[in-house]
């Protein structure tokens, strides 16, 4: 019984490990974009972002992904995600990578700014273009600067993908609850515990890694 | 022909007129000292000169070709400004190194990305100015690891580095201990023999008349008083002048 609850535990694990995987890669990159439209100096944009970014802070993530996935099809009657496990897949991604974007575009945003304007001086009076002065001077200070608190968010998101199991996404939540059911245990849910936590240990780790490796220079 | 001349730059922030007309030329080989109180538009100038901001009016030629003319918008667009302002060299007061960069890569950072010449090239000319202003020994430290006083010296090189017509000092030492202005104004003086130009907004009364050829007194935005050395500092006409030069020559 043991060796079938760790089986399922494992697969539901992995899909876990998936969606945290996939809203890194998309809601880090875009992040960075709504970060530069929130700093725009054009200001409908600027407003719209900002306007964007409140109300996905100011709502639950879990509101957020109901809305996402039953929305087009109970509002537009067009269900853009399909009726299978592929579709709600993508949908609690959608969900996910908006969300992180949003707060990751906020901690951005303040790191980028907290770099003092010598540094763009120094980069424009020896000629830099401002896209070499952001990629080759001030990125990895931001960087070093945002270390911390990314690792915050980060660590968050792996406990939010168990979100995933409200419509229906195989993760280890939904793993681990399905033998209630099935054979009247309680232990595997209470057992799914030992993952995030072992997770968040190798990630705690690796931040500390990486700022100690960023520690070679001060600002 | 002056390498530069600089006529009528106006600059104002908000209602407060910073700028109210700065006149004057530079022959090639000069040492310019710009001398005066805090606000009285010394550090503005030489950022309008750096295109670090933009005057509202006049304009500045170097070796005959006009470089920025607030009337004519074509001196101003991203692309020519990044062109016409490599005439200058800035050194700031706070230093501002690259820190993630050590000595060596921050000299050699912007010449790559200019394409000055091949990688070895650009390598052994950052060796050589490293050599120049004495820190051969820290070629790989990075900038944390240095005292104010080397950290300037290495934005020395690193502005000397890109070949500027003229190098410009915006109060080279202010924020250096006492002890340790004085390695900083040792490399500024031996770029004299190099036949440098320079601009150096300076507190240094006592550099400012042993270096310069040319002294700048500024007050409230206008050009007080200037001269040489010897005339300005030796026989102020103007009675601004002489009460800044007994105010900072006070000894305490």
């Amino acid at each position: 019984m043991i060796q079938e609850v760790l089986i399922s535990l494992n697969n539901g694990f992995l899909k876990t490990l998936q969606l945290f995987a996939c809203t890194l890669l998309g809601a880090i990159p875009l992040g960075l974009l709504i970060a530069f439209g929130s700093m725009s100096k054009f200001l409908p944009l600027k407003g719209l972002i900002k306007t964007f970014v409140w109300i996905i802070r100011g709502t639950p993530l879990m509101l957020q992904l109901l809305i996402i996935y039953y929305g087009p099809g109970l509002l537009l009657h067009n269900n853009i995600w399909g009726g299978g496990s592929e579709g709600r897949l993508i949908a609690v991604l959608a969900a996910f990578i908006l969300n992180y974007a949003c707060y990751f575009s906020e901690i951005y945003r303040g790191g980028i700014e907290s770099i003092a304007k010598g540094q763009y001086e120094a980069g424009q009076v020896l000629g830099m273009t401002k896209t070499q002065i952001f990629f080759r001077i001030v990125l990895l200070q931001v960087i070093k600067r945002i270390v911390p608190p990314m690792s915050n968010e980060i660590i968050t998101l792996v406990k939010d993908t168990s979100l995933a199991r409200i419509i229906a996404v195989y993760e280890i939540i939904w793993a681990g609850q399905a033998f209630i059911k099935s054979a009247g245990l309680i232990w595997p849910l209470f057992f799914t515990g030992l993952y995030y936590l072992l997770f968040c240990g190798i990630l705690t780790l690796l931040f500390g890694y990486i700022e100690k490796k960023l520690n070679y220079f001060h600002q | 022909m002056p390498i530069l001349e600089v006529n009528n730059i106006k600059k104002h922030f908000g209602k407060t007129e910073v700028l109210k007309g700065i006149t004057f030329s530079l022959e090639k080989g000069e040492v310019l000292s710009i001398i005066g109180s805090s606000g009285s538009g010394k550090t503005t100038l030489l950022r309008c000169l750096n295109f670090l901001e933009t005057a509202d009016e006049g304009s500045f030629s170097v070796a005959g070709k006009t470089v920025f003319n607030a009337a004519d918008t074509s001196t101003l667009s991203e692309a020519e400004i990044r062109r016409n302002r490599l005439h200058f060299g800035l050194v700031f007061q706070s230093f501002n190194l690259f820190p993630q960069y050590n000595i060596l890569k921050n000299i050699t950072l912007a010449p790559t990305l200019a394409k000055c010449g091949t990688p070895e090239e650009i390598d052994q000319k950052a060796r050589a100015l490293i050599e120049r202003v004495g820190l051969t020994d820290k070629i790989r430290n990075y900038p944390c690891e240095l005292s104010g006083g080397q950290q300037q010296r290495v934005a020395i090189a690193r502005a000397l580095a890109m070949e500027p017509d003229i190098l410009c000092f915006d109060e080279p030492t202010s924020a250096l201990d006492p002890a340790l202005t004085g390695e900083v104004l040792r490399v500024i003086k031996d770029l004299k023999s190099g036949d440098s130009t320079m601009i150096v907004v300076t507190h240094e009364m006592e550099f400012a008349r042993g270096v310069s050829d040319k002294v700048i007194f500024m007050a409230d935005g206008v050009i007080e008083e200037s001269g040489t050395p010897e005339e300005v500092f030796g026989h102020p006409k103007s009675e601004k002048t002489r009460a800044f030069l007994s105010t900072s020559l006070e000894k305490i």
